[in-house]
């Protein structure tokens, strides 16, 4: 058990979910059988050729663009009584040697925009936006999410990102690229500037006219030089939700100053208590509590009637997620050489890799590649593996496999000890991929005392129990 | 002049009243449903459109009205000058999937020194390279859109493929003030292109629109202006190359109506103008939101229903079906399949 110093309990924990609406990488399994569906409500509008072909569409595989399957996801997880809902953003379709990546699913809508329209059909979910700080500037975007924030009633989040590639900035008017330090000054700078626009009009006067000075700010600063008056009156929250995600050194002192919810990749018990001790302990020196900040690791998960029944079905997802092609791809990823030539199903090139080589553009780079090298050569020595059996065993295992009992178990001990304060749910179905989840394991955490049995405030800060920034504005 | 059948186009700006309120726009906009209206508009700009007075995003609010209704078109104020193209299309193109296919927006810039110093990034411009500039960005928001072919996406089990990438298309679009690459992050929407629309009033406006617009806006109170209007920009849309038909000029009036017998003096105004050939259609601007949106959908809109001048309901499902424009066909699959003949 963990001994996490200074805090003593008397009652559980309680768990933050997040739902992610599955991603553009192979992990979202786009082949599968279709997936039930759930009642739609009866549309007129949606009459026509385009509704007919993206009903069969919905019913066949799961559109990952048609507004149907984000209000599916979105009224599960509200249903669920989960926190929030998460859409990931991405600026530049990737590739792959100098051609576009075409063996995942591909194609989103802009985020701020769909949740948006999905405020309109949600009540208190919590609606947050990756939103890259490098390819925007501050007035515009917080214009956009104080909007969110007022038409959702106080339920926006937004999900800071920065990039500094070239090849992103070939999108943009401002063009790459940042060095990585800059990276993190721009977005500090950015977030601290629009917290400046949020707070630059006083609270309680977005009815008629107001004085002319309302919304004055100026920030002159090394990234942004601008002042004016801000357009949105301060929104139900005050300050949307700011979330982070990245795991460097840089990435967990930018979330401990600014963030108020870090996305993690720590899957292990282990590795996500260092982190959370680690994060939560730099909180103090900028003046904030442990509990200011929520910490939820990005994590999937199977469910089955029995352990063997999801190992089972675990592994067969594995085999969804890397195709013959995919696995060939991931390899070629690691060598930096062409392997087009090679059988998914025969064994391991001998050849050897090309380290300095950049094959992909527009995904996070592997981070040590003779290592991995090394490592695979053992795997697929040791077991006789092929090449995609190879690369099923040796990435993306899911993170909780189980029956619901035993998931609610593992989930509630990494709350209760201090490895996570909840959890971003990335199913791999679109969109029915959490109606199991929320039917199966919501209630048996709601037994145990350790998830919310309704929805008990309004806005997102009251769910994720954040202070409003107010007190600490008036006082500024 | 236009032949009497020709249908007249009505539209509604939903400006005014409750700012603020997702509710509230929702419920104008149901209204302005109910009274069959091709579409609705919502004004924007980058600052504060009066000292001391706020508006949140148009294309947000549209959005979270898109669901609370099911034919009306949805058209809001973007502005171009301050903002990134490939932003733009991605929330244009994401307004029409969520309305599955009534997205459209009415193009805009930003001339003023202090909405300059609002983003920090390049001075003002004069407002002639502005509208310039503002082409361009229609111009390749609209390749961005066809940076997708409607059957890109082919889910092939057999060869591990999702998308056909012979379908997906670069857009390298360069000009004095911005470059992109494409293609966008988002497939091509149900409409192939939401409308665009321009306000054509100002003379230096009209370039843009002549050229690139499904819709323009003249705001007059004056027939003759409305009809000289309308006849410029088919000319200049003819020089370009295009259908005149297929720009579809609104004269934009701002009502202000009492009562009941207002309602009704104001369709006998706009029968008589449509008849004269002034416009194509029209675009009320309620002095009052609420009252005179009522006041339009229970008076005016019914009195030209019963002379056969609008229809009483919405017989296509996406706006371009309102609008009798057809759905574009995709350059860049245009061009794909003309270099394989």
């Amino acid at each position: 058990m963990s001994n996490s110093p200074g805090t003593s309990r008397t009652t559980r924990r309680a768990i933050h979910l997040a739902a992610h609406f599955p991603g553009v990488n192979n992990t979202t399994v786009w082949s599968a059988p279709p997936t039930p569906q759930a009642p739609q409500v009866s549309r007129p509008g949606s009459a026509g050729p385009t509704a007919e072909r993206s009903a069969t569409r919905q019913s066949a595989f799961g559109s990952q663009i048609d507004f149907s399957s984000f209000t599916h996801l979105a009224r599960t997880a509200e249903r669920g009584l989960f926190d929030f809902f998460f859409l990931a953003e991405g600026l530049r379709l990737r590739e792959h040697q100098g051609r576009i990546h075409d063996l995942d699913v591909v194609g989103r809508p802009e985020a701020i925009t769909v949740l948006s329209a999905l405020a309109a059909v949600t009540e208190h979910l919590g609606l947050a936006a990756t939103v890259n700080a490098t390819f925007n500037e501050p007035y515009e975007l917080a214009r956009r999410l104080a909007s969110l924030d007022h038409l959702s009633g106080g339920r926006a989040a937004w999900n800071v990102v920065t990039s500094s590639d070239a090849f992103t900035g070939e999108n943009f008017r401002r063009g790459g690229f940042l060095d990585r330090a800059d990276r993190y000054t721009r977005a500090a700078e950015f977030v601290a500037a629009a917290r400046e626009l949020w707070d630059s009009w006083p609270p309680g006067v977005e009815r008629g006219r107001t004085g002319g000075a309302t919304g004055s700010f100026a920030h002159h600063g090394q990234h942004f030089d601008i002042e004016g008056r801000f357009s949105v009156p301060r929104s139900p929250q005050g300050h949307p939700v700011v979330i982070q995600a990245g795991d460097s050194g840089e990435g967990r002192e930018f979330a401990a100053a600014t963030a108020d919810v870090v996305f993690t990749r720590h899957g292990t018990l282990e590795a996500g208590r260092e982190f959370y001790a680690d994060v939560k302990g730099r909180l103090a020196a900028y003046g904030r509590r442990p509990d200011d900040l929520k910490i939820m690791p990005g994590v999937t998960f199977v469910l089955g009637d029995t352990a063997a029944e999801a190992q089972e079905k675990a592994a067969e997802i594995r085999r969804q997620q890397i195709s013959p092609q995919t696995a060939l791809l991931t390899l070629e990823q690691v060598w930096g050489v062409d392997l087009s030539r090679y059988d998914p199903d025969g064994p391991l090139p001998d050849i050897e890799p090309d380290y300095e080589a950049q094959l992909s553009q527009g995904r996070v780079r592997q981070a040590d590649p003779r290592a991995i090298v090394a490592s695979w050569r053992a795997l697929a020595k040791e077991k006789g593996l092929s090449i995609r059996q190879t690369v099923i065993e040796a990435t993306g295992r899911q993170s909780f496999i189980g029956t619901p009992e035993a998931v609610a178990d593992e989930l509630d001990t990494f709350v209760q000890t201090d490895a996570a304060d909840g959890f971003i749910l990335i199913p791999h179905l679109t969109p029915g991929g959490l109606d199991d989840f929320v039917k199966r394991v919501v209630p048996l955490l709601q037994e145990r005392g350790s998830f919310r049995t309704r929805y008990t405030g309004s806005t997102l800060r009251a769910h994720l129990g954040l202070a409003q920034p107010l007190g600490e504005d008036t006082a500024a | 002049m236009p032949p009497l059948n020709r249908p007249l186009r009505l539209a509604v700006a939903l400006d005014g009243g409750a700012r603020y309120s997702a509710s509230a726009f929702a419920e104008r906009a149901q209204l302005a449903e109910r009274g069959a209206f091709d579409f609705i508009t919502l004004e924007d700009s980058l600052g504060q459109p009066a000292p001391g007075v706020g508006r949140l995003d148009a294309l947000a609010v549209l959005a979270s009205v898109a669901p609370a209704t099911e034919r009306i078109g949805l058209l809001p104020t973007v502005t171009t000058t301050h903002t990134e193209p490939f932003h733009l299309s991605a929330s244009i193109a994401t307004l029409d999937w969520v309305s599955r296919g009534r997205g459209g927006w009415i193009a805009d810039v930003s001339t003023s020194e202090a909405d300059a110093r609002l983003i920090g990034r390049r001075p003002a411009a004069p407002i002639d390279e502005l509208w310039h500039e503002a082409g361009e960005v229609v111009d390749v928001v609209t390749r961005l859109f066809d940076s997708w072919e409607d059957d890109a996406e082919i889910r092939d089990i057999a060869t591990g493929r999702f998308i056909d990438r012979d379908k997906l298309h670069y857009v390298d679009f360069e000009t004095a003030t911005f470059s992109v690459r494409g293609p966008s992050i988002v497939p091509r929407p149900p409409q192939g292109h939401p409308v665009t629309a321009i306000d054509a009033t100002a003379p230096h406006a009209r370039q843009t629109a002549a050229r690139y617009a499904d819709v323009a806006f003249v705001r007059t109170q004056d027939p003759d202006t409305a009809r000289a209007v309308r006849a410029d920009l088919r000319e200049r849309a003819r020089a370009w190359g295009r259908e005149p038909d297929r720009l579809i000029v609104l004269a934009s009036l701002s009502v202000d109506l009492d009562a009941s017998a207002d309602a009704v003096a104001l369709a006998e105004l706009v029968a008589a103008w449509h008849t004269d050939g002034a416009a194509d259609g029209f675009h009320f601007r309620p002095r009052d939101a609420e009252r005179d949106l009522r006041l339009l959908v229970n008076g005016t809109v019914p009195v030209l229903q019963h002379r056969g001048l609008v229809r009483h309901f919405y017989p296509g499902a996406t706006l371009r079906e309102h609008l009798g424009l057809p759905r574009p066909t995709n350059r860049y699959a245009l061009a794909r399949e003309a270099s394989a003949r």
